[in-house]
């Protein structure tokens, strides 16, 4: 089993043979990325308004789903900089750069989409507790992550330092996590009831679920669509000699 | 282990002689200058703030000074001879952190009891402060080293390099914060379990930043 994806992704190591392929998946990827998200909000418009947050309920449906996709990509970003640095996969790197700005982008809407639901729900846009100052911190470390890549001009040297970053970051996310956790019940208490997605009733859960999937697709089909760009980019520069590519 | 010393007295000697520490106090001082005119001069406020402002301002100053760790160095090309010695380069860099944090974050942590009385700081709360920020600085010094050697090749990186720095510097900063707090009894006792997290925390990055500080090094200059 791993040998076959040790050669499989050896045969797409070359960016020619990625392209090819990534060509070809590029229309179905979208059209099922799309379809699933206008099913899945199709779903969540038409679940019954909750007993005590009323309509406003339906944030759920891309909050929960975008701090998945968060902390997703950030796993993603972490595993192909492994992936790159220490097995020298040369789309590492490029798969990397290129969900970092998603992930961060899905950090942003569920911070967002959490204070947009936390106003009328909680009556505060925003609280200094464990989740949501972890969060914060993990949108830093996208930000320092998509910074350091366009810090340093060599692309070779950046791509390095960026990984390196990444595998040093994706240490620390646990390690924020636990500490922001042991922080805020030495502060203050929570005062927000978390539900655990199990427990939640099917009319909510399913929909949830779909919208997960859907952002999932979403992210698959943005970071292709990213690589392919990326290739193409640095084809076309080196093809007009630039120095930096 | 002469060369590890030789090392360390020259960052000590570099930093000194470009008055890294006299600039590295001055702008805690400038710091804790400010902030009573941001929150204003209430003796009470500040008092109850005094120990988290203090942490706060020395980590500010700390991502302030470290991009001269790496960067004079990379500069004159100091930094190729350094890859060159016979003593492994995990080693050299913790000679450069342990020399930065001689010339620089000591002489910071001795200004901190003037610092804390500017901010009317409770007298029975400095020990557990120092203590805490003394326990917590090594894990500070190698933290920022990680940053500053990702962004070494990269001129004026003093932003960049804290933004790389703040995510590692939080977890740190709660239990040093946590740390400083006396403990139940207000006899200015200890607080030994938050100390023993900052010592844990800074034998992890004795043991692992050197790693990431070399690694980073190497990418910058291949």
């Amino acid at each position: 089993m791993l040998k076959a994806v040790e050669n499989l992704s050896a045969y797409y190591a070359n960016p020619t043979r990625f392209m090819r392929l990534a060509g070809l998946l590029h229309a179905p990827v979208w059209g099922l990325a799309l379809s699933v998200l206008v099913l899945g909000l199709y779903m969540a418009s038409g679940v019954p308004d909750d007993y005590q947050q009323g309509a406003t309920v339906r944030i759920m449906f891309v909050h929960v789903p975008a701090a998945w996709l968060s902390l997703f990509a950030y796993s993603f970003i972490f595993f192909a900089s492994v992936t790159a640095l220490v097995f020298r996969h040369p789309l590492g790197h490029v798969a990397a750069r290129a969900a970092a700005p998603i992930g961060a982008t899905f950090t942003f809407i569920a911070l967002v989409t959490g204070a947009l639901w936390g106003q009328p729900m909680w009556g505060t846009w925003w609280v200094w507790d464990a989740r949501l100052t972890s969060v914060l911190v993990l949108f830093f470390i996208y930000l320092g992550y998509i910074a350091l890549w366009q810090a340093i001009e060599d692309y070779g040297q950046a791509a390095r330092a960026a990984a390196i970053l990444a595998i040093v970051g994706f240490v620390n996310v646990p390690i924020v996590k636990f500490s922001v956790d042991w922080w805020n019940t030495l502060h203050q208490p929570a005062s927000v009831s978390r539900f655990a997605p199990p427990a939640l009733h099917p009319d909510f859960l399913y929909p949830l679920l779909v919208m997960g999937l859907a952002f999932m697709l979403l992210f698959a089909a943005l970071v292709l669509t990213r690589m392919q760009m990326e290739v193409l980019r640095r084809r076309a520069l080196i093809r007009q000699g630039a120095r930096h590519v | 282990m002469r060369i590890f010393l030789a090392l360390m007295f020259q960052q000590v000697r570099l930093g000194w002689r470009g008055g890294q520490t006299v600039l590295a106090i001055a702008f805690l001082f400038i710091a804790v200058t400010l902030l009573p005119f941001g929150i204003g001069p209430e003796l009470r406020l500040l008092k109850e703030l005094a120990p988290g402002l203090v942490w706060v301002v020395m980590l500010l100053t700390l991502m302030a000074t470290l991009d001269r760790l790496f960067q004079a160095d990379l500069e004159d090309g100091a930094l190729d001879q350094l890859f060159l010695l016979p003593l492994a380069l995990e080693l050299v860099v913790l000679a450069k952190a342990t020399g930065h944090f001689v010339v620089v974050v000591l002489p910071l942590l001795l200004a901190v009891p003037l610092a804390g009385i500017l901010l009317n700081i409770e007298p029975v709360a400095l020990p557990s402060l120092m203590a805490a920020l003394a326990l917590g600085a090594p894990s500070l010094v190698l933290l920022g080293a990680i940053g500053a050697a990702l962004s070494v090749t990269v001129r004026r990186a003093t932003m960049l390099t804290g933004l790389l720095v703040m995510p590692l510097y939080v977890p740190v900063l709660i239990f040093g914060i946590a740390a400083s707090t006396p403990s139940a009894g207000g006899d200015g006792a200890v607080n030994a379990a938050g100390l023993g997290v900052l010592a844990l925390f800074g034998l992890a990055a004795l043991l692992l930043a050197p790693v990431a500080i070399a690694a980073a090094l190497r990418a910058g200059l291949r």
